[in-house]
C-alpha cells in the first residue's frame, strides 16, 4: 500500500514536470482494495483493471521500473512503452491490461475465467484452480457489459470475482445521481452470485471478504461479487481540477486513509514499532526513486517500433510495391516525419 | 458508360439537395457578414447548444404562456420544414451537466434546468438509443458522447436503428431530431483511446449524416444546421481546437448548409480536400507549397455523407490533381471514397494518381503520435510529388 501511495504520488510530480504525458489516472486512497485482493492471489492467478491501474500492476508484482518505464514511455517498460498509464499488461505476472474504456475488460476477465475452469474440468488438469479478479468502478455498474458478464459466470459457475471499487464518483457524475439503486452488491444475487458490501477503506476487512471470495472460487462455486465502498483522494485524472467534490466529503475520508489506519492498528496492537514502519517507508522511497532513474536513464523507444506488433506477422506491414516488407525501406519513416 | 455516368451525375446535381428550401436557403444559411465577439471552439459549441435550446418553439410558447412580456414565436420565420414545429430539445451526456469535460456544455443546466439538460449514466448504446426514443416521439435530442472513441457501443444503434428508422417504417416515425456530438481527433496526448477519427465507420450507412466543423465560426453555424435538420446527424468535433482556435464569432443565430463543401483557398495546380483539425495543417502545406510556385485550392468538406461531390469534380476539372488528407489511417478511411468518386467522374482529367496523406495502418499510437500523423511535411512532400509527377 505504502508503494502504491508513494508511486502514485511520484506520478504527479513526474507528470507536472513534463516526464509523463497523456491522461493519467491515480489510485490514491483506494490502495486496500487493491493490496487487500491482489495480495492473496498466487502468480498465476490473473487480474483485470481498468485505467487506474498502475497499483493493481505493482501489486501483482510488475516491478516499480517497469511501470515507472511504461509511463515514461520509454522501451523498457512493460508494454515496451505503447501502452503508457492506461494499458497496463504482464505475462509473467497475469495482469491482463488496464482498459481505458470501462466495462471493456470485464468480458476479458470472464474469457480468462472460462479457460482456467475449462483446463481443471474438461482438460483435467486437477491443480488449475485460477482465479480471475476484475477491477472495475461504480460507473462501469450502469454499463450494458457488466450485466451480460454478470450473466454469463453465474451462469456457467466461472471462478472469478467482480470487484467494484465504488469511490462515488465517475469523473464529474455521483454514483448516487446516476443509479436506480446504489447498492451495487445487491446485483449479484439478481443473478445467482452472492453479492457482498465492504469498507473498502479498511485492508484487513478486505482481505477477510477477498479470501472467503477467493477461495470460494477456487473450489468450484463459482463467482462473486464485491462491492468496496473506497474513496480517491485526487481528482479523477492529472487534468481534472477536482472542484465538485464536497470538501466536507473528502475531509471524511481522508480521516479513513488506509494507510494511516494500518499504522493505527499495527502500532496499538504491538504488530510493528514505529522505527521498523519509518524504515519500511524509506525503503519504498528508494525502490521509488530508483523507478525514476531508471526510467530516466532508458532509451525512447526506436521509431521502428511504431510498425511492431500491429500483426502477428512480426514485419507488421506486409509487402510494399517493391516487393519487399515495408518496414524494411529505410525510408519508410524517415525524412519526413516532422517531430 | 462513363458519359452515363456523368450525365447521371449532373442531372442530380440540377435537381439539388433534399433538404435543401430554395425560398429560405439565401435568408437562413449565411454566415453574418461582420463582427462577432472573438471565441474558441468550446466556447461557439456552447453558443449554439444555448441557441438551440432557445429557439426551440415550443420552449418558447411556454415561456411566453408564462409571462406577457415574452413575444410568442413566429414559427413563419422558421425553415418552412420546421413549420408545424413542436419538438422539445434535450441535451444530454455523461457529465454535461457540470459542463462536460471540455466545458462545451456549462450554463445550459443552469439556464434551462434540469429537466432539459441532463447527466446519463455510463452507457453509450443507452444514451444513443435512448435518444432515437426521444427523437421518434418528435423531440429533438442532442447526445453527447465523451469522446467518439466511446461511441463504438452505441455503433449498433446508430447503424442498425438511427439510420433506419425512417426507412423501415414507411415514413411514419423518423428520428431526425438525433443529434450525436462527439470530440474527434488527435490531441498530442490522447494515445489509443482518446484520439480515433472514426467518421469512415459512419461514412458507410446510408441514412445518417456525417459533419465536421474545422473552426468555432464553421462550428457554430453547422452545429444549429445539424440540429434543425430532418436526418439523424453524428457531429464530429476536433478536439484540439477546443481552446487553440480562435476567430471572431457573430454572437447571432445562423446556419451553415449542409452538404455544401467549401473552397477556402483559390488555385490551380493541385486539389488539396479535407476536414476538421486537419484543414489547418493542409493549409499551412499549401503556404509553403506557394513558396515553391505550386498553387492549391483548398477544400474543406465540412460534410462527409452525403458529400459535395459537384464542388470537389469542378475543382479537380480545373486543376487535374487531386490530394486528400485525414487524420484516420488511409485503408478504408474516407479518403478511399472521395479517390473512387473523384477518379470515376474525372478519369480523363487527371493528370497524376489521387494522393492520400492520412494517418498509419497502426492503432492510433501513444509515443509515436508525430509519426503516424499526416504532417505539414508529409503534405507539402506530396503536393510537390503529385504536381511533378
Amino acid at each position: 500500500m505504502v508503494l502504491g501511495r508513494a508511486f502514485e504520488d511520484m506520478c504527479a510530480q513526474m507528470y507536472y514536470r513534463g516526464k509523463m504525458f497523456g491522461f493519467v489516472h491515480l489510485y490514491n486512497g483506494q490502495e486496500a482494495v487493491s493490496t487487500g485482493f491482489i495480495k492473496l492471489l498466487k502468480k498465476e492467478d490473473s487480474a483485470v483493471s481498468t485505467y487506474r491501474d498502475h497499483v493493481h500492476a505493482l501489486s501483482k508484482g510488475v516491478p516499480a521500473r517497469e511501470v515507472m518505464s511504461e509511463l515514461f514511455g520509454k522501451t523498457t517498460g512493460c508494454c515496451r512503452g505503447q501502452g503508457g498509464s492506461m494499458h497496463m499488461f504482464s505475462k509473467e505476472h497475469n495482469l491482463l491490461g488496464g482498459f481505458a474504456f470501462i466495462g471493456e475488460g470485464i468480458p476479458v476477465a470472464t474469457g480468462a475465467a472460462f479457460s482456467s475452469k475449462y483446463r481443471r474440468e474438461v482438460l483435467g488438469e486437477a491443480d488449475c484452480d485460477h482465479v480471475t479478479l476484475a477491477f472495475f468502478g461504480d460507473g462501469t455498474c450502469n454499463n450494458g457489459q457488466f450485466y451480460e458478464c454478470l450473466n454469463l459466470a453465474a451462469l456457467w459457475k466461472l471462478p472469478i470475482i467482480f470487484v467494484v471499487e465504488n469511490n462515488l464518483w465517475a469523473i464529474g457524475m455521483s454514483h448516487m445521481r446516476a443509479t436506480s439503486d446504489p447498492q451495487i452488491w445487491k446485483k449479484g444475487p439478481a443473478f445467482g452470485m452472492p453479492g457482498v458490501h465492504v469498507d473498502g477503506m479498511d485492508v484487513l476487512k478486505v482481505r477477510e471478504v477477498a479470501k472467503e471470495a477467493i477461495e470460494r472460487a477456487r473450489r468450484g462455486e463459482g463467482p462473486t461479487l464485491v462491492e468496496c465502498e473506497t474513496y480517491r483522494f485526487r481528482g479523477h485524472s492529472l487534468a481534472d481540477p477536482d472542484e465538485l467534490r464536497d470538501p466536507a466529503e473528502k475531509a471524511h475520508y481522508a480521516a479513513r486513509d488506509p494507510i494511516t489506519a494500518l499504522k493505527k492498528y499495527m502500532i496499538e496492537n504491538n504488530l510493528a514499532k514505529e522505527a521498523e514502519l519509518k524504515t519500511i517507508e524509506k525503503k519504498i522511497d528508494e525502490v521509488v526513486e530508483d523507478a525514476v532513474e531508471f526510467a530516466d536513464e532508458s532509451p525512447q523507444p526506436p521509431r521502428s517500433q511504431l510498425l511492431d506488433n500491429v500483426f502477428a506477422d512480426p514485419k507488421g506491414f506486409g509487402i510494399g510495391p517493391d516487393g519487399r516488407y515495408r518496414c524494411e525501406d529505410p525510408k519508410f519513416t524517415e525524412g519526413t516525419a516532422h517531430v | 458508360m462513363a458519359s452515363a455516368l456523368r450525365r447521371l451525375g449532373s442531372a442530380a446535381a440540377r435537381r439539388g439537395l433534399s433538404t435543401a428550401c430554395e425560398d429560405t436557403k439565401k435568408s437562413l444559411f449565411q454566415l453574418p457578414q461582420a463582427g462577432g465577439k472573438s471565441s474558441n471552439l468550446c466556447s461557439a459549441i456552447n453558443q449554439a447548444l444555448h441557441i438551440a435550446l432557445e429557439s426551440d418553439p415550443r420552449y418558447r410558447l411556454v415561456l411566453s404562456e408564462m409571462s406577457p412580456i415574452i413575444p410568442k414565436p413566429n414559427i413563419s420565420l422558421l425553415p418552412s420544414l420546421h413549420a408545424t414545429d413542436n419538438r422539445h430539445s434535450y441535451l444530454f451526456g455523461e457529465d454535461v451537466s457540470f459542463g462536460g469535460v471540455f466545458r462545451c456544455t456549462t450554463g445550459l443546466a443552469d439556464r434551462y434546468g434540469k429537466s432539459r439538460v441532463f447527466n446519463t449514466p455510463l452507457c453509450e448504446q443507452g444514451i444513443v438509443g435512448f435518444g432515437i426514443g426521444l427523437a421518434a416521439m418528435g423531440n429533438r435530442a442532442i447526445a453527447e458522447i465523451q469522446f467518439a472513441d466511446y461511441i463504438f457501443p452505441a455503433f449498433d444503434q446508430i447503424v442498425n436503428e438511427a439510420s433506419k428508422f425512417r426507412y423501415r417504417s414507411g415514413n411514419q416515425f423518423n428520428c431526425g431530431g438525433l443529434t450525436i456530438r462527439a470530440p474527434y481527433g488527435a490531441v498530442g496526448h490522447g494515445g489509443h483511446y482518446h484520439s480515433q477519427s472514426p467518421e469512415a465507420f459512419f461514412c458507410h450507412v446510408p441514412g445518417i449524416k456525417v459533419v465536421i466543423p474545422r473552426s468555432p465560426r464553421q462550428a457554430k453555424g453547422l452545429l444549429l444546421s445539424c440540429i434543425r435538420d430532418p436526418n439523424p446527424v453524428v457531429f464530429f468535433e476536433p478536439k484540439w481546437l477546443y481552446r487553440q482556435a480562435i476567430e471572431e464569432v457573430p454572437e447571432e443565430d445562423y446556419m451553415l448548409p449542409l452538404s455544401e463543401a467549401e473552397v477556402i483557398r483559390e488555385g490551380s495546380d493541385i486539389t488539396v480536400v479535407g476536414w476538421g483539425a486537419q484543414l489547418s495543417i493542409m493549409e499551412q502545406a499549401c503556404a509553403g507549397a506557394e513558396k515553391e510556385g505550386i498553387s492549391c485550392e483548398l477544400i474543406d468538406l465540412k460534410t462527409l455523407i452525403p458529400w459535395d461531390k459537384e464542388t470537389v469534380e469542378a475543382s479537380v476539372r480545373k486543376t487535374g490533381r487531386l490530394l486528400i488528407s485525414h487524420e484516420a489511417p488511409v485503408t478504408g478511411g474516407f479518403g478511399a471514397e472521395i479517390s473512387a468518386s473523384i477518379v470515376e467522374r474525372c478519369f480523363l482529367r487527371l493528370e497524376a494518381p489521387v494522393a492520400r496523406i492520412c494517418g498509419l495502418d497502426t492503432p492510433f499510437p501513444l509515443v509515436f503520435e508525430p509519426f503516424y500523423m499526416p504532417t505539414k511535411n508529409k503534405i507539402l512532400d506530396a503536393i510537390k510529388a503529385t504536381v511533378n509527377y
